[in-house]
């Protein structure tokens, strides 16, 4: 492993972002012009909003990341420049590093923009300070990544890449308890529910907006959002082949 | 003969269930360019992927400079460039060079130096998407040549090139071998074959000959390089 490398595929993937301009932008507003919507959505229903739009501030970047580092990927495994860095002396720790500070740059600037916006505009309260909502946004975020990446590793194509979406990440927002508490599903939803890595980012980011103190229940929660991306990376590392067939 | 830089003994390679290569057993000499000639499909690019590493192989040894082929001490050593160049078509070709030269510990200037060797110069701030395929492969050899490896191995590198830029990569490669280098060069055009110090021929898998340009003209009786590869087509079958 070595830090110098991680640190220069963190630039390369930022390098490669900054060529394109229009993804950054849709990345940066494209949450923050959500959270406006939902403001109106919810015109008049304070309470509605803040308990649906002040998690999603820390939860978009899970969502954002999961998608683009899996196209990443997976441009990366077809160009061939990936098997052309498994022939270079680097090891697979130091390109999946690379890509986390790189993910979790973004996913900072991304939460810094959607936090300011809700928190400072919209009128959403964060009892416990909009920092920690952003920490657990970048948290979120790179998780997202790892899964991204993990997955990005069965599809074949950018089309396939694209179709987890809604296959794996949609069921866990609907499952996490941000629409419906998680008390009022089929019980058999919610002992799912506790499988899933999302309920536990929403979990975090629930009690993070919540007037109430914060217990050790944030810090498990924590805990097994950083324990799932250390899995999730130790898997993907698996997934990257020096000698293919 | 000093110890061989690649050294294969017995080689097999089996990819969906078809043998793509088939008991090839070979040896390179250190500092010479050895030409890889067959046509495509015939197991070129497996029998390279198999030097450098990156093949799953069915039987038989691969060793590089003394070592077990894709071995963590060699990847620092050997030098692949792939048929597609296997760049980052989002960034420059600055850019580019300059991550690879830092994945391979290179020193900072050699981006540039490198860059000029494979006479891109002009296009140093250039998007790689929006170049030709040919400066495209240049940018790929460049990124290989990056840390002055002691094996290259290039599959095709001169596809789509013009005459001009092919006859001074060739050049540079020959200058590279008299450096020490030991280089494997695929092809499948015949007259590049008369640049190279030592011949493979391969077809369908097995490896048909392994000679000099010359020694292939004179055992064919053909001046042509071309037409001495079909008369060891034709010799292989009646055999």
């Amino acid at each position: 492993m070595s830090p110098r490398i991680a640190v220069a595929t963190g630039r390369r993937v930022l390098r490669q972002v900054r060529h394109d301009p229009r993804t950054i932008a849709l990345l940066l507003a494209v949450p923050a012009l959500l959270l406006v919507l939902m403001r109106f959505i919810f015109d008049g229903q304070d309470q509605v909003f803040q308990s649906i739009g002040a998690p999603l501030c820390g939860l978009f970047p899970f969502i954002v990341m999961f998608l683009i580092s899996s196209i990443t990927m997976l441009r990366e495994r077809t160009s061939g420049t990936l098997e052309r860095l498994m022939t270079m002396p680097m090891s697979k720790l130091d390109l999946l590093l690379g890509y986390g500070l790189a993910f979790g740059a973004l996913a900072a600037a991304q939460a810094i923009v959607v936090c300011s916006v809700g928190f400072g505009l919209l009128g959403l309260t964060a009892p416990h300070g909009a920092v920690l909502v952003g920490a657990l946004a970048i948290l979120n975020a790179v998780l997202g990544m790892a899964l991204g990446l993990l997955l990005s590793a069965f599809a074949r194509t950018e089309f396939q890449a694209v179709q987890f979406m809604p296959a794996f990440v949609f069921p866990q927002i609907l499952l996490c308890g941000l629409f419906v508490s998680r008390e009022d599903m089929a019980p058999a939803l919610e002992a799912i529910s506790w499988l899933l890595p999302f309920t536990y980012a929403y979990d975090a980011l629930a009690r993070a907006v919540s007037p109430t103190p914060l217990g050790s229940g944030i810090v498990v929660d924590a805990l097994v959002v950083a324990g799932t991306t250390i899995g999730a990376l130790v898997l993907g590392a698996l997934t990257l082949k020096r000698r293919t067939p | 003969m000093p110890d061989p830089a690649i050294e294969i003994e017995s080689l097999e390679v089996v990819r969906g269930g078809n043998q793509v290569v088939r008991s090839i057993s070979l040896a390179i000499e250190a500092g010479t360019i050895t030409g890889l000639l067959g046509p495509s499909g015939c197991g070129k690019t497996t029998l390279m992927r198999s030097i450098v590493g990156a093949q799953i192989t069915a039987a038989g040894r691969v060793k590089v400079l003394g070592r077990e082929a894709g071995s963590r001490e060699l990847r620092p050593l050997v030098g692949y460039v792939t048929q597609a160049p296997s760049v980052y078509g989002d960034l420059t070709v600055q850019e580019n060079l300059e991550y690879f030269g830092r994945v391979v510990g290179a020193p900072g200037a050699r981006a540039t130096e490198t860059i000029g060797t494979v006479g891109l110069s002009d296009y140093t701030d250039r998007l790689v998407a929006s170049l030709s395929g040919g400066e495209r492969a240049r940018v790929s050899l460049a990124s290989a040549l990056l840390n002055r490896p002691r094996i290259l191995i290039l599959d095709e590198p001169t596809v789509g090139l013009d005459p001009v830029l092919r006859a001074e990569l060739w050049r540079d490669f020959r200058e590279l071998a008299d450096g020490g280098v030991t280089l494997l060069v695929s092809s499948h055009v015949m007259d590049e074959a008369g640049e190279c110090d030592d011949l493979l021929l391969m077809r369908e898998g097995r490896l048909l000959r392994q000679c000099a340009p010359d020694e292939l003209r004179r055992e064919t009786g053909q001046q042509d390089l071309g037409r001495a590869f079909l008369k060891v087509i034709e010799m292989a079958g009646r055999s």
